[in-house]
């Protein structure tokens, strides 16, 4: 499933990306296949979202965290 | 011997570099771009002196913006003149994962290097355990832990630095020949370079790499289509693989809990700060407090150094003999200069809360909680910075938009930062608005005059939104934008930077624009002063006349030759030729005038109403601007010239009008053309002119 449609406080497992040029991005940001990823929170106006990965908070528009596809936990 | 300083954003380096270098760093450029180069010298235990540079922060050698590119330019090419023989990389021990990333990267270049754990304190206070020699071990290279914060281990660093072998000791992290490998070895050997690394990097960079020819640069091009190499996948390969790297060294020598971010304090302040209401309710707090703190609190040091002008002037007059110099030295460059560096107080503060905003971690909230409505007007939410910086600085903002990967995204932020009040307008705004607007307070608590300023700013941002908006509309292209923007740990300021960066930037300030408003006051001044020949002797004469001698007291017929020497003048002759088309605006010649100069740089305004008044009034009286201009009546009307209409209508056009050289001259540079300058400079005159005819004929 996309990241995205995690529930707010609930992690996953990445498994793969839909996108090639962003997931070169995402990967040297910490997202690895394999990694757990928590969706943290969401901005007040509903865009963007704040995951934590590898230990630190990263934020991604919802259009680049959709590329993202994970196994929920 | 050259030390760089190379790590991810928001890992200290900038404390420790401060640390290192104490007072005695510059701030330079590198050649070609406008990132700042950062460079200084410290002292070893072992009495050597070396010289520190300060990289930008970026994540990956693999850059995401032209700011970052320049880390690569400098570390793989070995004739670059920032080129460095150590490497030390900062890391933030909080947070080791991914910024070993880039340490992985940064070795594989084989320049000799060592890795500095910065933030230590924070991650004992973790409870995270590292062991120093194992990963030392591991990662064939010095390790050492060290808190720019607190001063830990500085000493400890600088001997390593001193101890540092003079070639590359660093273990492989993973195998990068692997990658590409016939790729690879062409590269290596037709463009002659040693490192596997080096020759994979220029295989992805090359069409950004100033240093490569054209020739070198359309061959590699050549060698990867015969390759049929595919960046992303090599790249790709590549992280996965240095990743899996960092974390058996990780597993070997780090201990640590896993942490749940939502119940570190971080996570708990988060929870308000970008709260649905309360993190707006903050954010607009915090902006509040931020024009407060510039009009209420500014007010003491103001007053000093208006009195200390004041002073001078007085001074001035006993001691230096009547006539040219006096005047040149004091109604030229004195008043011009006063006027200007009594807003010192009101930069100081600005600059400072930017600084505060950045270095606590609050900065990237601001863009996380705007970015969705700044898309909705065509501007990334990176956008939210450069504009805010254009609150002190339309200059450096328009080059802090370098981080916006989107060119068109890029484009509409530089050319609506100038709409932002800078804090070059604010002497006009606080000048006018001090005119016109009373003291009072109202709600018991809201100064009326702050709110007018509040109002100005305001008026400038939905300027700013609305130009934008149209722009997006316009403006085509089919690039993409992207946005990953870590969010850092919130952390307590470091004063000492917040001080170092708030001096800095008034010096530059002070300095750049000081240098522009001296010579605009002398050049005003002898406009002002002098006129066609043979007009001011007449002038003279007639004051000498039997008529006006019999008629009027010494102080009322110098008053009114002063006025029409001044009128006489190239600058009264000038301002008269342009005043029937801003009489609709409320204005008169003398403001004419200061349209003029204010091209330069806005606040001329302010030293030339100084100097205007200081030469139409008798040498003998020193009372500030502000009376004088309150005291100016319409030539014509006998009415004030200063009414609430007209001030406001004044204050509308500078709030739109493109008013400054520096940012024509900066935007040429960042968009290298002159057609977008250009343009810039047609919307917004054209925007001033009729928002400010609208103004005054609507309030007058």
């Amino acid at each position: 499933m996309k990241l995205t449609a995690l529930k707010i406080g609930s992690s996953g497992i990445i498994k793969d990306f839909t996108d090639l040029n962003l997931s070169v991005k995402l990967m040297e940001m910490g997202c690895l296949p394999g990694e757990r990823i928590t969706f943290e929170r969401v901005a007040p106006l509903g865009d963007p979202i704040a995951v934590s990965i590898a230990g630190y908070q990263l934020s991604l528009r919802k259009e680049e965290a959709a590329t993202i596809i994970v196994e929920g936990l | 011997m050259r030390v760089a300083l190379v790590g991810n954003p928001n890992t200290g380096k900038s404390t420790l570099f401060n640390s290192l270098t104490g007072l005695n760093q510059k701030v330079g450029n590198f050649p070609g771009i406008t990132v700042d180069k950062k460079t200084g010298t410290t002292k070893l235990p072992n009495g050597k002196h070396v010289e520190i540079i300060d990289l930008p922060g970026c994540y990956s050698l693999y850059p995401k913006s032209r700011d970052e590119a320049i880390v690569l330019e400098v570390l793989t090419n070995p004739k670059n003149a920032s080129h460095p023989d150590l490497i030390v990389v900062v890391v933030d021990a909080t947070n080791l994962k991914r910024n070993l990333l880039l340490f992985t990267q940064v070795a594989d270049l084989k320049i000799p290097i060592i890795l500095a754990l910065n933030m230590s304190d924070a991650a004992r206070k973790e409870k995270i355990l590292i062991d120093v020699d194992k990963m030392s071990q591991k990662l064939g290279v010095q390790v050492v832990p060290i808190s720019a914060r607190k001063n830990e281990n500085i000493e400890l660093l600088k001997q390593a630095i001193a101890d540092a072998p003079g070639i590359a000791l660093q273990k492989q992290s993973i195998e990068v020949c692997e990658i590409a490998p016939a790729l690879i070895s062409q590269i290596k050997q037709d463009i002659r370079i040693k490192e596997d690394y080096v020759a994979l990097l220029l295989a992805h960079q090359h069409e950004i790499l100033d240093y490569l020819t054209e020739e070198e640069s359309n061959h590699i091009e050549s060698l990867e289509q015969a390759n049929a190499f595919q960046p992303q996948h090599s790249q790709t390969k590549e992280t996965i693989a240095r990743y899996d790297f960092i974390s058996t060294v990780l597993q070997e020598s780090v201990k640590q809990m896993p942490k749940n971010i939502a119940e570190t304090p971080t996570g708990k302040i988060d929870r308000i700060l970008t709260h649905r209401v309360w993190g707006f309710v903050s954010f607009l707090a915090i902006l509040l407090l931020i024009f407060q703190a510039i009009f209420a609190w500014a007010e003491y040091p103001m007053g000093l150094i208006e009195s200390f002008f004041a002073w001078l002037d007085e001074i001035g007059r006993q001691y230096i003999p009547e006539g040219v110099l006096a005047d040149l030295l004091l109604d030229g460059i004195l008043a011009g200069l006063g006027g200007v560096l009594v807003f010192i107080p009101q930069i100081a503060i600005l600059f400072g809360f930017i600084a505060i905003l950045e270095d606590t971690g609050y900065m990237a909230r601001i863009t996380f909680l705007m970015d969705k409505i700044m898309r909705k007007v065509g501007l990334n939410g990176k956008s939210v910075v450069p504009m805010i910086g254009g609150l002190a600085c339309a200059v450096p903002s328009i080059m802090a938009t370098r981080n916006i990967e989107s060119w068109k995204d890029r484009i509409i932020t530089i050319m609506v930062t100038p709409l932002i009040s800078c804090a070059a307008r604010l002497p006009v705004y606080t000048l006018l608005i001090s005119l016109v607007v009373p003291n009072d307070k109202i709600w018991g608590f809201f100064n009326l005059q702050g709110l007018a300023l509040m109002g100005m700013y305001l008026i400038g941002t939905i300027g700013a939104i609305v130009v934008a908006w149209v722009m997006k509309k316009v403006i085509k292209t089919k690039e993409k934008s992207y946005f990953i923007l870590e969010l850092p740990v919130y952390r307590a300021p470091r004063w000492k930077n917040v001080f170092l960066t708030m001096y800095e930037k008034v010096k530059t300030f002070v300095l750049q624009v000081g240098k522009v408003i001296i010579a605009m006051s002398i050049v005003l001044w002898v406009l002002a002063t002098y006129g066609p020949p043979g007009r001011m002797e007449a002038i003279e004469e007639k004051y000498q006349t039997e008529d006006y001698v019999n008629n009027y007291s010494e102080e009322e017929r110098q008053f009114l030759e002063s006025a029409e020497k001044l009128e006489n003048s190239y600058v009264g002759i000038l301002g008269k030729t342009i005043e029937p088309a801003i009489r609709p605006l409320g204005f008169d010649w003398k403001i004419g005038i200061a349209l003029i100069t204010s091209f330069a740089a806005r606040e001329v305004f302010v030293g030339t109403m100084a100097t205007i008044y200081s030469v139409e009034e008798p040498e003998d009286d020193t009372s500030t601007i502000r009376q004088k201009m309150l005291s100016s009546k319409d030539s014509i009307t006998g009415e004030p010239i200063y009414t609430v209409a007209s001030a406001f209508s004044l204050m509308i056009f500078y709030a739109f009008a493109m008013q400054c050289i520096s940012t024509i001259a900066v935007v040429h540079r960042e968009t290298k053309s002159w057609k977008w300058p250009i343009i810039q400079l047609t919307y917004m005159t054209a925007l001033a002119y009729f928002s400010s005819l609208l103004v005054f004929q609507l309030l007058k």
